[in-house]
Formats: structure tokens, sequence, C-alpha cells
């Protein structure tokens, strides 16, 4: 067995592309954004003495006259229609009580699941006594926001077969900015596995399923062992995607089928090593460039 | 005894500093991937460790949440090789828990509380090598820490302490200069707006020259705000210049 040992002196710093220029639309907590009083107050702003103050460090954005603005890392804000990926942690009467890493834990209601065998009724006494055999404490899941409470609490639903309890795959947490917002969040990878970028920084990956076992509404899991090939894809995938995000690269699924690309020239393990994230994620940047240009 | 003085003839400190002279500060944002913001501070050799979780559901009993801000939740504690003598130190010792609330109160008065009703914040604080100016250290420190995370807060919160020696003020005191015998005052302000946050002083001071020793704490909060506040503006700057050319791109 080898063991790799450096030093901290010789980490490489990546390359840097600051060269002392201020693009002015930076703020930290207490810096006056603007004393015109035509502007609404958004997210990271507060009123004080007729001023709009900045109440987190980050950039400024302005749409119209709503200023907000956006630090680099927070916990997730749940928006309406965003799919999620989440752990239940508690049942509750009528619900399941889901962490999403939202400031709050988000709801599932018994309501707004599809049953087993995608009936379609009341909830009856009966089927409340059944949810611990739908989903239970540990279980993961996909799901979309249905509704944000006033208090910021989520509400979600699982009402279409893509939704629902997740079988054999691996999770990844990165932060929820770098996840972008795009049409579709599911994705089946050429490379032969899919992956669910959850809005709320959760990443998914599994080996791709057939679409046959569509009608179980996804509450039976599939324990067929994972071929070794297959699991060799998901674990350069996980590298790959935490590289990317260790680099604040965003993630959606061309730029991580790019870092996959460029990995093949490693093996698994060697990703987790920081000069060959820096390579990999370099690799990856020049190609999103070249190919935006 | 000449090699005691707080303040020679010359006018410097028994670590070579001028009496308004601060200790050099590094810090570092983000040290742990776990928690929600974190922050290393050091301040001279006093060095501290910071870490904020949440804001998340009230863990232990639901009674304690607040319907309507934030329920902020403090730890301060010392590691057992922080000070010269090595001392196993219980978390609930009386002089962490005076810290722990202390650095409560500041927060409380800091942090847009109303933002997040009934969710709580917790803000760790661990002193890794004490050498004076804790509390003053952990402010700091938790102030970079709750940045990190996102937090919104009124404005920096910054503290700084100073003594009286020779009918002259210094600031950001030591561990030696602390425990001389002197008057010690520690301040906590929000440095935009020159309002006092915190202010605690131990043993006694003339009433006459309480507003000088004020001052030039205050003066000293101002120095290390600027020190911060510069390094925090060129990380972001950084970060946004480089996320602009993968937009670009």
């Amino acid at each position: 067995m080898s063991v790799d040992i450096r030093l901290a002196s010789s980490r490489g710093k990546g390359a840097d592309l600051y060269h002392g220029e201020d693009p002015g639309n930076i703020v930290t907590p207490g810096d006056v954004i603007t004393a015109d009083t035509g502007f609404m107050r958004g997210h990271g702003t507060y009123m004080e003495e007729d001023c709009l103050h900045a109440s987190v460090a980050g950039t400024v954005e302005r749409v119209n006259k709503l200023v907000s603005v956006r630090p680099p890392k927070t916990r997730y804000n749940g928006e309406i229609g965003d799919v999620v990926i989440g752990r239940v942690i508690e049942l509750a009467l009528r619900r399941w009580r889901v962490e999403t890493h939202s400031r709050m834990d988000s709801v599932l209601m018994l309501s707004s699941v599809n049953l087993p065998g995608g009936e379609l009724r009341r909830r009856s006494e009966e089927d409340e006594k059944m949810m611990r055999s739908y989903l239970k404490e540990g279980d993961l899941i996909s799901a979309e926001v249905q509704n944000v409470m006033s208090d910021g609490c989520l509400s979600l639903h699982t009402r279409s077969l893509k939704y629902g309890k997740l079988g054999q795959g691996t999770l990844v947490q990165v932060s929820p900015s770098l996840v972008l917002r795009r049409k579709t969040h599911f994705h089946n990878l050429p490379v032969g596995a899919s992956i669910i970028l959850g809005n709320n920084g959760f990443i998914w990956l599994s080996p791709t399923q057939d679409e046959q076992d569509g009608d179980t509404g996804g509450y039976q899991t599939n324990l067929q062992p994972v071929s070794h090939s297959d699991r060799e894809v998901i674990a350069r995938l996980r590298n790959c995607v935490l590289a990317l995000a260790d680099r604040q690269m965003l993630l959606f699924d061309t730029s991580i089928l790019h870092a996959y690309e460029a990995s093949m020239k490693h093996t698994v393990k060697e990703l987790l090593k920081p000069e060959v994230i820096a390579d990999v994620v370099d690799l990856v940047r020049q190609r999103m460039e070249l190919e935006g240009s | 005894m000449a090699g005691m003085e707080l303040l020679s003839d010359q006018g410097f400190r028994m670590d070579g500093r001028k009496s308004n002279e601060l200790r050099r500060i590094r810090f570092k944002k983000g040290v742990f991937n776990q928690a929600d913001g974190s922050a290393y501070l050091e301040q001279g050799n006093t060095k501290v460790l910071a870490a904020v979780y949440g804001p998340h559901e009230i863990r232990g009993s639901k009674s304690k949440a607040l319907h309507d801000r934030v329920l902020i939740n403090c730890q301060y504690s010392m590691a057992t090789f922080s000070t010269q003598d090595r001392k196993r130190r219980p978390r609930g010792d009386r002089k962490s828990q005076e810290m722990t609330s202390h650095l409560k109160q500041t927060f409380d008065a800091v942090v847009l509380t109303e933002l997040y009703p009934k969710t709580q914040l917790d803000i760790y604080v661990e002193v890794l090598q004490s050498d004076g100016g804790n509390y003053c250290a952990s402010v700091n420190a938790a102030t970079l820490a709750l940045m990190d995370a996102g937090i919104p807060m009124k404005d920096y919160v910054i503290a700084c302490a100073g003594s009286f020696t020779r009918e002259t003020p210094i600031i950001d005191i030591n561990h030696l200069e602390e425990s001389s015998g002197g008057a010690e005052v520690i301040m906590a302000i929000l440095p935009r707006c020159d309002q006092i946050v915190f202010l605690e002083m131990n043993s006694r001071l003339h009433e006459d020259h309480l507003s000088a020793v004020m001052d030039h704490v205050m003066a000293g909060c101002k120095d290390i705000f600027n020190v911060l506040n510069q390094q925090v503006r060129e990380e972001l700057v950084r970060r946004t210049v480089q996320d602009s050319l993968v937009d670009s791109g």
C-alpha cells in the first residue's frame, strides 16, 4: 500500500486571475448601496436613515428597481418548482419531515405523494398507518417544491413518476449556489449513469434505470447488485462533481460531462488530489470558454 | 525593574509596539467544509477558530423557539493547551459561561434576527492560543464566520481592548499588559455607525481618563475593521472576477 504525503506549501494555488481591479459591485455588511429612495429593498439589504445598506458580503444585483445582494455561500432558499433531494428525518401526522439543507425542515404531506400503484383517491386512515412502509426515516427522496410558507418552510410534492424514493446510488453535497437553474435537472448521462442535480445542492448519482419499473411509483427499491463498471463510473462522476465544486465551477450536465472526459487520463482515486483537481478544472474551463465563443 | 515597564520612556511597549499600534492580524475564512461558515483568526499570539451553523431547525426542545426571530446559541471554549499551564477546562465553567453570554448579547444586537423566525443559529468559538484579548478575537472571528455563512448583519462587529498606563491609553493589550493589574476596557462597536454594542471595564480607572481610553479603543476597532474589510473585499473581488470569466465563456 502506498501513502501519498505532501507539504501544505507545495499545494498549488491554481491560476490567479485577479489583477487588482475592482468590479465596483462588491459590498460588505454595513456598506451604503445607494442613498436614492427610488429603489426597492431586496434580499441581503436593509433600510436605515433613508439609505439602502448591504447586510451580507457579496455582489450587488439589480433587476429594474429591485436591489439585492447575493453572498457567495448561503443555505438553500427554496423557490416554487425547484427540484430538491432530501432525507426523511421524521414522521409526523399525515406528513414526513425532510431535511433539504434549507433553514427549516421541509414538509412532504401524505396528500402530495403518489401512492404506490399510482392510485388516485382520498387518503384514508389506512394510508396514514402505512406511511412508514412508503417512506421511513433515513430514506432519500427527490421531490419538487410545491409551496414556500411565510416562515420559509418548504412544502414538497412527489406527484410525478420521476420523483419519489431514491434507491442505490451516491449522494454528493455541494453549495446550493453552484447548481445552475435549468429546464431539466434529471439527466441520463451518455457515460452510463443518471444524475439528479437538486437545486438545494444535493446531487444524486445512480446507475441508469430501465424505464419499465415506472409503474411502482418508486417505492420498491431495486436491490440488484450494481456492476463494478457502473460503480466506477459513479465514483468518477462523484469525484468530478467534488472537483468542480472545489473550484467554484457551476454544475450542470455539460460541465460535469466535460470534467468526466477530462478526468479519463487519471484514475478515480487520483481525482481527489489538489493538483489533479486543478488540472481537470482548468481543462473544463478552457473547453467551456472555447465552446461558448 | 526597568524591563518590566508597560511603556518605556521612548513610548514603546514591552513587545515593541507603540501605544496605539495593533498586533498583526491574519485570518482565513471558510476553514471548515461541514459548517455553514467558519473563520480562523490570529491577533498576535491569540489564535481563535469560529464556526457558524444555521439558521436551522431548533435542536432539542422546540419550546426554545422564538416566534419572531432567530435563536442565537453561542458556545465559547478554550483548548487545554491554550494557556501557559496545561489545564483541562470543562465547558460549563463560570468564565466561559460568562463569555458565552457576552457573545450572545453582542451578536443578538447585530444579526438581523427577525428575518429567520423559529430557527436557530449556532456560533461556536474555540480559543486555540490565548495571549490576551480573547473576547475581542472571538468577536472578530465570529463576525468573519457569520459573513462567510452569508448571515445578514447590520454591520461588522469589531472588538478591541485597551488599558491605561503612564498617563497614556494603550490598545489591543496582550496577556502581560492584561495581567499587570491596570484597568482593562473592552469594547465592541459597529465601526460604520459608531455604535457601541458591548462595553466592559475590569478594575478601576479614573473618570477623567475613561473617555480618552474609549476614544483610543474605538480608533483601534476602526483600524481592525479596515484590515479585515480590505481582505474580505479582496477575496470577494477575486472570486467575482473568476466567475465573470466563466460566465462569459
